[in-house]
């Protein structure tokens, strides 16, 4: 159960209050007062059944941020169980710290991770510039890419960015340059490439590691050019339109799979990925295996040629 | 081929619109204040013969400054955007391109044609900042797509000419993956060995730079150009203060090692004719 509730999650803090009071009586000992209990939990568990059968764009991005959702490294540990070799460094300019990866082994099969890390408290999302990657980020991607194609290795990456870092050092050291090589250079990768947007999908910064053979995204997640709150205050130039701006850009998974701009969703527990973590890892991880299996199997060649015709048949035009 | 169509010089050319041009004979040019004389400053390439500021020019003129005799064909010239996500904000996005049209005459933001650039095969997309800021929707990526397949099939070198914003937002996750597009179509460019050549125009932010604008074998700039990733003023709003002189000039860019060279636009053709002839196999 989450400590934190979402705004549109109000309907349950009441029922949670009457519940853990319940409790407390319970502890106590003098009234039993199991029915109520009961009572209470299956009440709450229908209230949210209702709530997350029905959620709106800009819920599902409020979800994608939620601060108790699992980040890349959290994936990474559970569904390699451990066994995840960090790697660091682009060999040019230092280590980004909200761009990690490394060597992992998943049913016994070795992998390569990538993925942008967001931090879970105040320090931590500063150590990680809040998954906001520098050039050198989308470089030591490319570094560890490279690699895992040298020896056979197929990549997962997972991809959670409110965008690539806009600062003034990124700019000098070719911020767009290192988005573009990436998109080049992963549409020809020899082995197979798994990418899940498990959190946000923000733009460039989140395609700097996307072009994959699958692209899938966990249920309540975001994929875009731009974020509700951006898109609102270029186009409506004010921050209230978030909400109008999130369901005109169809960005929820849902949206994304119905224009075929991706492979396959991911479900998540009633509730969201925070609220259950081993049920969403184990999620991930069936997926993973299930795809590899088949990516695998096919003929390298054919594989990157189908992943490139699938990226050039993105776009509705008309043609008089 | 029937989904050619030829163009000359002259015949759909419309007048050279600009503001700043009093009656259309006179430029002003809008860096040093000097009123030049249009024709003096058209047959200057529209750079101001007085301070050597670069006019933002659109398709119609950098065809005419690189192609021989001026004459080109442009190839797949009724591709136009479909509004997929029937996208609203303030407008209608289908309104707002059907305005774009009637105002600037252009289908949408690029546009493609081949031609010769001294006597050499070249293929060419230009944007045209005029349409919605020369924005990236499905058209833009469609369009450069199959100008990839026509040099591949032709055997002739291809270059991009950038002048935009960036994404088209109304065309949202559509517009972003034209990134992914783009540059998955240049891989087999390079494969079949073709030189790829991109100029980068005043101004070239965004999607644009993050993707084809910055894969050119030669990377090319006019100078004083806007180029950078994410927009001056974000830049500015993230690290709180100022930005440092000449930041995310043309200059500062190849000074970082990202651009081959800078080349004023009288020379252009001269420069573009020399590095056809060098990477000719
Ligand atoms: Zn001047």
């Amino acid at each position: 159960m989450s400590s934190i509730l979402l705004d549109f999650e109000k309907p349950l803090e009441e029922l949670h209050e009457q519940l853990m009071k319940a409790k407390q009586i319970q502890e106590k000992g003098k009234v039993n007062v199991n029915t109520v209990i009961k009572e209470l939990e299956s009440k709450i568990e229908k209230t949210r059944k209702d709530l997350y059968s029905n959620l709106s764009a800009w819920q599902r991005v409020q979800l994608s941020r939620h601060p108790e959702r699992p980040y890349t490294l959290d994936y990474i540990n559970a569904i390699t169980e451990g066994n995840f070799l960090e790697l660091f460094g682009d060999r040019q300019v230092k280590d980004d710290k909200a761009m990690i990866g490394g060597f992992g082994s998943i049913n016994g099969e070795t992998v390569m991770f990538v993925g942008q890390q967001k931090g879970n408290n105040t320090k931590a999302r500063q150590f990680r510039n809040f998954g906001m990657p520098n050039p050198e980020g989308y470089r030591k991607a490319l570094r560890l890419f490279k690699l895992a194609e040298k020896f056979n290795k197929p990549i997962i990456t997972l991809i959670d960015t409110p965008g690539a870092f806009p600062g003034l050092e990124a700019e000098e050291r070719g911020q767009g340059e290192a988005i573009a090589r990436n998109l080049y250079e992963m549409s020809i990768l020899k082995v197979p490439v798994i990418c899940i947007i498990i959190g946000e999908g923000a733009s460039g910064g989140a395609l700097g590691i996307g072009i994959g053979d699958k692209v899938l995204m966990l249920e309540n997640t975001w994929y875009s050019v731009i974020s509700p709150e951006s898109c609102s205050s270029i186009l409506w130039r004010n921050w209230d339109n978030k909400e109008r701006a999130a369901d005109a850009l169809k960005l929820t998974s849902l949206d994304m799979s119905e224009l075929k701009l991706i492979d396959g969703i991911i479900s998540e527990p009633v509730g969201g990925a925070h609220s259950n973590h081993p049920e969403i890892f184990e999620s991930v991880k069936r997926e993973i295996i299930k795809h590899l299996a088949v990516l695998t199997k096919m003929d390298p060649e054919m594989r990157v040629q189908q992943r490139l015709e699938k990226f050039c048949s993105m776009g509705v035009y008309k043609e008089e | 081929m029937s989904w050619f169509k030829r163009i000359k010089s002259g015949i759909t050319t419309e007048t050279h619109e600009k503001k700043e041009t009093p009656e259309g004979l006179w430029y002003r040019c809008p860096s040093c204040k000097s009123i030049i004389p249009s024709k003096e400053h058209s047959d200057n390439s529209w750079v101001c013969v007085k301070c050597g500021y670069h006019e933002r020019i659109g398709s119609q003129e950098y065809f005419e400054i690189i192609f021989d005799d001026n004459t080109y064909e442009e190839i797949n010239a009724n591709l136009t955007s479909a509004d997929p996500l029937e996208f609203v904000d303030t407008k209608k996005y289908h309104e707002r391109l059907v305005e774009s049209q009637q105002k600037t005459g252009l289908k949408d933001a690029i546009r493609t044609v081949t031609g010769t650039c001294n006597g050499l095969p070249l293929t060419v997309a230009c944007m045209d900042f005029r349409f919605i800021g020369g924005s990236m929707g499905s058209v833009m990526g469609e369009k450069i797509a199959r100008a990839i397949d026509y040099s591949i099939k032709h055997k002739t070198p291809f270059m991009i000419i950038s002048k935009s914003g960036g994404a088209r937002m109304m065309e949202a996750a559509f517009s972003l993956m034209q990134m992914a597009k783009t540059s998955a179509k240049l891989t087999q460019l390079s494969a079949a060995k073709l030189p790829y050549i991109s100029l980068l125009t005043d101004p070239t932010t965004g999607g644009v730079t993050a993707s084809f604008a910055m894969l050119g074998d030669l990377n090319i700039a006019e100078p004083g150009a806007l180029i950078g990733f994410a927009g001056p003023r974000v830049v500015k709003e993230t690290i709180g203060k100022d930005l440092p002189k000449g930041f995310q000039t043309s200059e500062f860019v190849l000074d970082h090692g990202f651009l081959d060279f800078i080349v004023v636009r009288q020379e252009l053709k001269a420069k573009l004719a020399q590095v056809l002839a060098f990477m000719k196999n």
